[in-house]
């Protein structure tokens, strides 16, 4: 499989100006296959959120760069990252963070308009699918904040693929759900990855969670500790 | 564009409270800036009225001499500016009326009822049963004087002069002017009748005018009528016979301004300081529409939206509370204060405080554009 997504060197360096700076990164080479599915455990203060971030160019690295399909992000200005994030990455928070103000069907179309796109009846159609795939179909036109937590996640996953992202990213995805939601959850993002060949990169502390994904990367201290694919 | 308006739509609509709060700040803030707009513009109206309304607002002498080919300046002069409303030669002297034991120093004023009326409003001003002088040796009286010299309408008095010859006058009438200077001196006639007594043809002392815009005076009409006419006559306006009114005038707008602008910086202020906590209260909406790759100047157009549709609503509802004020201001204070306003100065209150939202919704709109997502996260 072709790499989708490449770390070259990257570190990243918090407080680079101040008297004590704080190194969370250390050279850090990875590579990521298209349709694989991914995961990053870590103890809390591993650097695996920051690595996440960085991956979802939310943030930039201090030093090395990041290969999105052989193109490089670094050169890419704030508006050229957030175009980028818009069209080929989906977001999935620990927090739900759906926008309460909006329905179901609204936050899942949320990504597509931000594009700037008109609303077709297609899109609509392939909003309707996702919901019904995250089995919220009922739910559509509920205001977000109606919905259980279990369900405002699924929600999040509904909109993180509207935009048929090439990537989705979830960090701690089931970070504060039950262990059958949770159990309910992972079996969808795998239909998902095997549906329609998204990569996926999930992080999460939970060893259990990690080993029902094809690869496990491990960071410890800033630094890949372990690397291990099925 | 429209995303950003929608979302704010739905932002301002999900917190009713907070937003009604907030419109109903500027609709207070636009209704009092209304309130004082009006009173203060009529105050001064009315003020400007009853000073110089019914008055000469530019007068044309000649040095020591009367005029005596009027005819002549009188046209000269109504060509010359735009601003003339109403222009009326008159002559005058002075002398006193006996009737009786009776006797009063008093102003003799022949008039030309066809436009001086325009200017001194006598018709209306008459007592019941009065009527304007027609003819020669016919005079109406200040009120006043009916009883100091104890006559009637129909009564006949003497006029008394140092320089003159003595005559007789019909009384036809009283006015009061409600000054009391005037009401103790004044006895209008025709012209005929001052140019009898003064016995040197057909003369005027002054040609009166009154203008269309009373500002104007001094620096616009007086310059345009000095342009036309010849040098020997002395023109005077009401603006340099009254600069202390004038400046009280300058000093009444300016208050009025200040009070005003005040009002719409408290606005502002108030505006701002709400939209900066929504800021925060929407971060957690901000750094999610941010990480969808929401770009920095859509998420600020959202705050501006909502400082706008902030704006406009507080400014209908300022409005409509503004002239609520105005009427039952009107209605129960039981004073007789005139009110001015009209559309075009309700239309620049609205604006005025929808650009002053709109403008006070840039700071929190900044902020919002440089919140990032991590610092959301972070927080989270």
């Amino acid at each position: 499989m072709p790499s989708i997504l490449s770390l070259k060197k990257v570190s990243k360096t918090y407080g680079e100006n101040t008297k004590n700076p704080t190194k969370v990164l250390f050279d850090v080479d990875l590579d990521f296959e298209e349709s694989s599915f991914n995961s990053i455990i870590g103890q809390s203060g591993s650097g695996k959120s920051t690595l996440l971030n960085i991956i979802g160019s939310l943030d930039r690295p201090t030093s090395g760069d990041i290969l999105f399909k052989n193109e490089s992000l670094a050169s890419l200005s704030k508006n050229d990252l957030a175009a980028f994030r818009n069209r080929s990455l989906g977001f999935i928070f620990q927090f739900h963070y759906l926008l309460p103000e909006f329905t179901a069907m609204e936050n899942v179309l949320m990504p597509y308009r931000i594009s700037k796109r008109e609303i077709t009846k297609e899109v609509i159609e392939r909003a309707d699918e996702l919901l019904e795939i995250v089995g919220l179909g009922n739910f559509k036109n509920k205001l977000s904040t109606n919905l259980s937590g279990g369900q405002q996640q699924r929600v999040a996953i509904a909109r993180s693929l509207i935009n048929n992202p090439s990537i989705v990213l979830a960090d701690e995805p089931t970070g504060n759900l039950d262990s059958d939601t949770t159990e309910k959850i992972y079996e969808l993002l795998r239909d998902i990855n095997r549906k329609f060949k998204t990569t996926f990169i999930i992080i999460t502390h939970n060893r259990t969670v990690a080993e029902k994904t094809d690869r496990v990367i491990e960071i410890k201290d800033g630094k890949v500790y372990l690397d291990i694919s099925k | 564009m429209k995303l950003a308006f929608q979302i704010a739509k739905r932002f301002l609509l999900a917190s009713k409270r907070q937003t009604l709060v907030i419109i109903l700040g500027i609709a207070v803030g636009v209704s009092v800036q209304i309130f004082i707009g009006a009173l203060i513009g009529g105050l001064q109206d009315s003020l400007v009225d009853t000073t110089i309304g019914s008055r000469s607002q530019i007068t044309i002498t000649k040095t020591d001499e009367l005029i005596s080919d009027y005819d002549e300046l009188l046209s000269l002069t109504e060509s010359s500016s735009n601003n003339i409303r109403v222009i009326t030669p008159t002559i005058t002297t002075s002398g006193s009326l006996v009737k009786g034991e009776n006797s009063e120093i008093i102003v003799v004023r022949g008039f030309d009822y066809n436009t001086a009326d325009d200017i001194y409003k006598f018709s209306e001003k008459l007592t019941p049963g009065s009527e304007l002088p027609n003819t020669t040796n016919e005079v109406v009286l200040g009120i006043n004087l009916k009883d100091s010299l104890g006559i009637e309408i129909g009564s006949v008095v003497t006029f008394d002069s140092a320089v003159y010859e003595s005559r007789s006058f019909t009384v036809v009438g009283f006015f009061d002017f409600a000054v009391k200077e005037i009401n103790n001196s004044w006895t209008i006639t025709t012209i005929d009748t001052v140019q009898g007594i003064i016995n040197q043809g057909d003369v005027v002392s002054n040609i009166e005018i009154q203008l269309n815009e009373v500002f104007d005076a001094e620096e616009v009409t007086k310059l345009e009528i000095d342009e036309q006419i010849s040098d020997e006559y002395t023109i005077s306006t009401w603006i340099s016979e009254n600069e202390s009114l004038l400046s009280g005038l300058q000093g009444q707008s300016t208050s009025s301004l200040m009070i005003q602008i005040f009002v719409i910086v408290s606005v502002v202020l108030g505006i701002s300081s709400t939209l900066a906590i929504t800021v925060l209260q929407k971060s957690k909406q901000l750094g999610i529409l941010k990480a969808m790759g929401i770009k920095d100047g859509d998420a600020s157009l959202i705050f501006l939206f909502e400082g706008m549709l902030l704006g406009v609503f507080g400014a209908i509802i300022g409005i409509l509370l503004g002239i609520g004020l105005l009427y039952s201001f009107t209605t129960f204070s039981g004073t007789d204060i005139p009110i001015t306003f009209d559309a075009g100065f309700l239309a620049m209150s609205a604006g005025i405080a929808i650009a002053a939202s709109t403008l006070a919704a840039l700071s929190p709109a900044i902020k919002s554009s440089k919140l990032t997502v991590m610092e959301v996260i972070r927080n989270a």
